[in-house]
């Protein structure tokens, strides 16, 4: 009996890794730029229908597509916040959410009108596959998702610890006078961030293709899941979103076995609700003056 | 009252008595299906004021105003349904129960200091939360939805809300009119202005002897409960209730276009925003049925963009650009 639940919790950390990736995105764009990316869950679906598209057409796998699709994705964030959001920086939080969630609302509608509302599912060669260990059964697809997960992550914590753009960008979080006056440029360290931010978004959605099947109305979804797991691992902290994936993906996944899978979002939105109140700044966040 | 109309010129007055006249007059003039959209759209002036009251004057973000839509609609529908008590007793614990609802999210949120964003995403978590929660709630009819029975012969019946189309266009005039009066009231009033002080600078606030939490409690529970009777109004005449629709987070972010549209923090600005909004939105979908383009999303990604041009553009709105440009106000809006 144990190794059932064992079985539904090792999923739930394998896939929590993945929603971890992506809010990891959402968390590095707001530590910087101090902007709520509210299109955060649509670029994600972008990411889906891209790789899917690659699938489709050249066989591409997934988790191979995910690299040139991050890359784009940087370059998409890059353009997107110099052209745009670098000029709300400094308006008031409210004006900055409206134009994200307009974006938001063009992006899900745009997908909606080119490919339509049905769930298109990928049919990966090895989506049945599935590693046994003792009385676990691991699917192979999500072994494989949650490792390109982490790798992306590792590298990203990398670029942040040990590189000098890396911590240029890390100075315009922590004093963003001072970093200015030093001559950093704040502008160009923002558009960045914001480009490393969707890459990580890129990443994830092109992995989370071999899970869950790509349709417009995920995008609002996971913006609400990427919200629910940054703001319980801390908003702000990189190891904190991706502890709060895995713990919304262990949640999720042991609410929708023992009690009914339409509500594990319930859950969620509960353990959200617990954290806003008890430890505002999340579980790894620092506290906020 | 006396002081707005006097602030306004002679050409303001004289507008805001054509509108009147003329929305009063419409049904007389117009079709049924414009008197539908026109009905709509006091419906979205009337929420928008809600909604205002909170944004607008006491810069409390709210994501997720569908919440009271929904408590509000359900509340009066399933009385009616269940015990057959008609809307007008039923708004009243339609409205008690919205309200709850926001004393609940008001006090989380203010109490332990959760503020902006943080406090946006605290209103659509709980709105989420309900949505998933009534979809199991087989008394309502869960994700099935909730349905107000049609019957002929209580067609008349007005003090049931089951009248023709002529009956709930002027029920949303004269809730949109109440809106607008209760909003022109409260920014003169007291309460009005300390919500102002609130949004400016919350810290200064304070320092003045403003009771800050009391103060943004109030916003939230006559924002909620305003909200909530334009709930009961959109069960009884849209006659059905599902979850997924009534709660869904872009029935939050429907509602609150208009007052953005049209300038967060003034009375007129909700009204415009409606006016423009809503008209268009028909239009567009009438345009491309028109050119044979079956696209279900086409409204949404012209609503969207529309935001994005707005807020980048005209970000404290319309209705202050026109005052100044037309010269309604003898001073500032």
């Amino acid at each position: 009996m144990w190794s059932i639940y064992l079985n539904v919790v090792l999923q739930g950390v394998l896939t929590g890794l993945v929603y971890g990736l992506m809010a990891l995105g959402l968390s590095v764009i707001f530590g910087v730029v101090r902007v709520v990316n509210f299109a955060h869950g649509e670029f994600a679906v972008i990411a889906m229908y891209a790789a899917f598209i690659l699938f489709k057409a050249f066989g591409l796998d997934p988790l191979i597509a995910a690299a040139p699709i991050a890359l784009a994705f940087f370059a998409v964030g890059f353009v997107l916040q110099m052209a745009l959001i670098n000029s709300f920086v400094s308006r008031p939080e409210h004006e900055q959410f409206i134009l994200l969630v307009g974006l938001a609302i063009v992006i899900t509608n745009a997908l909606l009108m080119i490919f339509g509302p049905d769930a298109q599912p990928t049919n990966l060669p090895y989506a049945f596959d599935s590693y046994l260990v003792g009385p676990l059964i691991i699917d192979k697809v999500r072994v494989y998702a949650a490792t390109a997960a982490v790798v992306v992550s590792a590298a990203l914590f990398a670029f942040f610890r040990h590189t000098r753009t890396g911590a240029a960008i890390r100075a315009c979080a922590d004093n963003l006078v001072g970093a200015a006056v030093v001559g950093l440029n704040v502008k160009r360290l923002y558009a960045l961030t914001f480009g490393l931010g969707l890459a990580c978004v890129g990443a994830a959605g092109a992995s989370m293709v071999t899970i869950a099947d790509a349709t417009p109305s995920l995008g609002p979804a996971y913006t609400l899941l990427a919200f629910t797991i940054v703001i319980i691992g801390g908003l702000g902290s990189m190891s904190g979103a991706l502890v709060g994936g895995v713990l919304i993906g262990v949640s999720e996944a042991l609410a929708g076995f023992i009690i009914a899978p339409s509500m594990k979002s319930m859950f969620s939105f509960a353990l959200l609700i617990a954290v806003l109140v008890l430890r505002p700044q999340g579980l790894m966040g620092k506290k906020r003056t | 009252m006396r002081a707005l109309w006097g602030a306004m010129t002679p050409r303001g007055k004289v507008l805001l008595a054509v509108l009147v006249v003329a929305l009063l007059a419409a049904p007389l003039a117009v079709n049924r299906y414009l008197l539908s959209v026109l009905t709509l759209t006091l419906y979205f002036v009337y929420v928008g004021q809600a909604w205002n009251l909170m944004m607008g004057y006491a810069g409390q973000l709210s994501l997720g105003h569908a919440l009271y839509v929904g408590l509000g609609g359900y509340v009066a529908a399933a009385l009616w349904v269940h015990f057959g008590i008609g809307p007008w007793l039923g708004v009243f614990p339609a409205v008690a129960v919205a309200a709850a609802f926001g004393a609940a999210i008001g006090w989380l949120g203010f109490r332990f200091g959760i503020e902006g964003v943080y406090f946006a995403l605290l209103t659509i978590a709980f709105a989420e939360f309900t949505r998933i929660g009534f979809d199991h709630i087989a008394f309502t009819g869960g994700a099935g939805g909730l349905f107000l029975p049609y019957e002929e012969k209580r067609l008349g019946e007005w003090w049931n809300l089951r009248g023709g189309q002529d009956f709930f266009y002027y029920l949303a005039f004269a809730l949109a009119s109440g809106g607008v009066v209760i909003a022109a009231l409260l920014s003169r009033a007291r309460l009005g202005f300390q919500w102002l002080a609130i949004r400016e600078d919350e810290i200064a606030a304070r320092a003045l002897g403003i009771d800050v939490f009391r103060a943004k409690m109030k916003a939230v529970l006559i924002s909620s409960g305003m909200t909530a009777i334009g709930g009961v109004f959109y069960a009884f005449y849209n006659n059905s209730l599902f979850p997924a629709q009534v709660f869904d987070i872009g029935r939050s972010i429907e509602l609150i276009l208009a007052p953005i549209v049209g300038g967060l923090g003034t009375i007129f600005g909700p009204v415009i925003g409606a006016l423009i909004l809503t008209p268009l939105g028909e239009i567009l979908i009438a345009a491309t049925e028109r050119l044979g383009i079956d696209a279900p999303g086409v409204k949404a990604v012209f609503y969207g963009l529309l935001l994005m041009i707005i807020i980048s553009l005209v970000p404290n709105g319309v209705w202050p650009w026109i005052v100044r440009r037309f010269a309604l106000v003898k001073h500032k809006p």
